[in-house]
């Protein structure tokens, strides 16, 4: 029985771990699209890969480490708030951003590899 | 042993938080600027949760939870103020604003 | 004028698990006064606001919408995965494009959520909402597909019992 309980309890901790990492993985890959992505509108949409799955899957794994508490319940209420508010936040800054009049890039947009520069000048 | 993976991924979130604030500093519309803040806000909220978590102080749930709605309540006035110039508009009278500011044009 | 003692019965129901999840007290006789002070207090502004309606009290769909969002979390997903793999190409290579897609849903709670889902899967974000229609903004031309738009708003449709399938 002991066994059981200890075996149950690094499964919970494996399952937590996973969840947390491909979470933090998500907001870093996140972070990372909106330093690359050339303008606003583009960028947006690499924040909102941390908006969502990011910020879902660490929760996720934050309350699986909680386990059936009071805290588990408070952080999921806080992934329904993110969830709820994040997008209304982004759109809410995509349309004051296009009534304002900023234009969205619309061209394709592929910036030369430096290796290709460097082939091109040789 | 879970402790340390917390402590590693504060540690990765503080990371993301750095970078959104150089976005923040280069960003060069107002709007990358919003955007940053209120990716930033959500970063400070999972890392108030992991903190709290790895700290094992439930208090630090409730600052986050509070947070992010401060965030997203932040997040619309800001923008509503960059739109409007003034907070005193009332929400039953945007509708009409924009009819208006969109009419004249 | 009968459903609004339904609304809220379920808005005293949900403030009040609110109000004891967040605080935490169950056994206080002061503090859970308290909390019923404030879930009355919450009523009564409603009621003199005149906000009491399906809007502020929206459970009586939450069974077809917890369905709903089942499918859109497969969706966010899959969405997220392709946003993180198109900006984490060393060459990058994307093609924005701006399209109106078509709105079918006539209620406000339909409308909204049709645009949060199209906000909430990366890649795609409602730009602004027009009569019958609205602006969206993709990060590649792969995302912006008319078929998948059609699909989630019937899908939308569905959960908010506008469609004639439902």
């Amino acid at each position: 029985m002991d066994l059981l309980s200890i075996a149950l309890s690094i499964i919970l901790d494996l399952l937590s771990a996973g969840f947390m990492l491909a979470g933090v993985g998500f907001v870093l890959a996140g972070t990372i699209g909106v330093m690359r992505l050339p303008d606003f509108y583009t960028r947006m949409h690499a924040a909102g890969v941390t908006d969502t799955l990011g910020a879902e899957l660490i929760i996720i794994g934050l309350v699986i480490q909680a386990g059936f508490t009071l805290v588990a319940a408070k952080l999921l209420l806080l992934g329904f708030f993110l969830f709820l508010t994040s997008p209304t936040a982004t759109h809410a800054v995509a349309n004051a951003a296009y009534k304002a009049g900023l234009a969205p890039m619309l061209s394709r947009f592929k910036p030369p590899h430096p290796r290709d520069a460097g082939k091109g000048e040789g | 042993m879970i402790g340390y993976l917390d402590f590693v991924i504060a540690l990765a979130l503080a990371g993301a938080m750095a970078v959104m604030l150089t976005r923040l500093c280069l960003g060069p519309s107002l709007y990358d600027r919003i955007l940053a803040v209120n990716s930033f806000g959500t970063k400070t909220v999972l890392f108030l949760s992991v903190f709290a978590i790895m700290v094992g102080r439930a208090d630090g749930v409730d600052i986050a939870l509070l947070y992010a709605l401060i965030n997203f309540i932040a997040t619309i006035a800001i923008l509503k103020f960059f739109r409007y110039r003034s907070l005193d508009v009332a929400l039953s009278q945007m509708t009409k604003r924009i009819d208006q500011v969109e009419g004249g044009q | 004028m009968r459903w609004n003692w339904v609304y809220g019965a379920t808005l005293v129901v949900v403030l009040g698990v609110l109000w004891l999840v967040l605080s935490g007290f169950w056994y206080k006789p002061l503090l859970v006064g308290f909390g019923v002070l404030a879930v009355i207090i919450a009523l009564v502004l409603t009621v003199r606001m005149g906000l009491l309606d399906d809007e502020s009290a929206p459970f009586s769909q939450i069974i077809s919408f917890a369905r709903y969002w089942v499918w859109l979390g497969a969706e966010i997903v899959k969405a997220n995965i392709y946003v993180v793999k198109v900006s984490l190409k060393p060459d990058l290579d994307i093609q924005p494009v701006l399209i109106r897609v078509p709105v079918t849903a006539r209620s406000g709670l339909g409308r909204a959520t049709f645009a949060n889902s199209i906000t909430l899967t990366p890649g795609t974000v409602t730009l602004a909402v027009e009569e019958d229609a609205f602006l969206v903004h993709s990060l590649t031309e792969e995302l912006a597909d008319p078929a998948a738009f059609a699909d989630m708003g019937e899908r939308v449709n569905i959960a908010a019992h506008e469609s004639e399938k439902a």
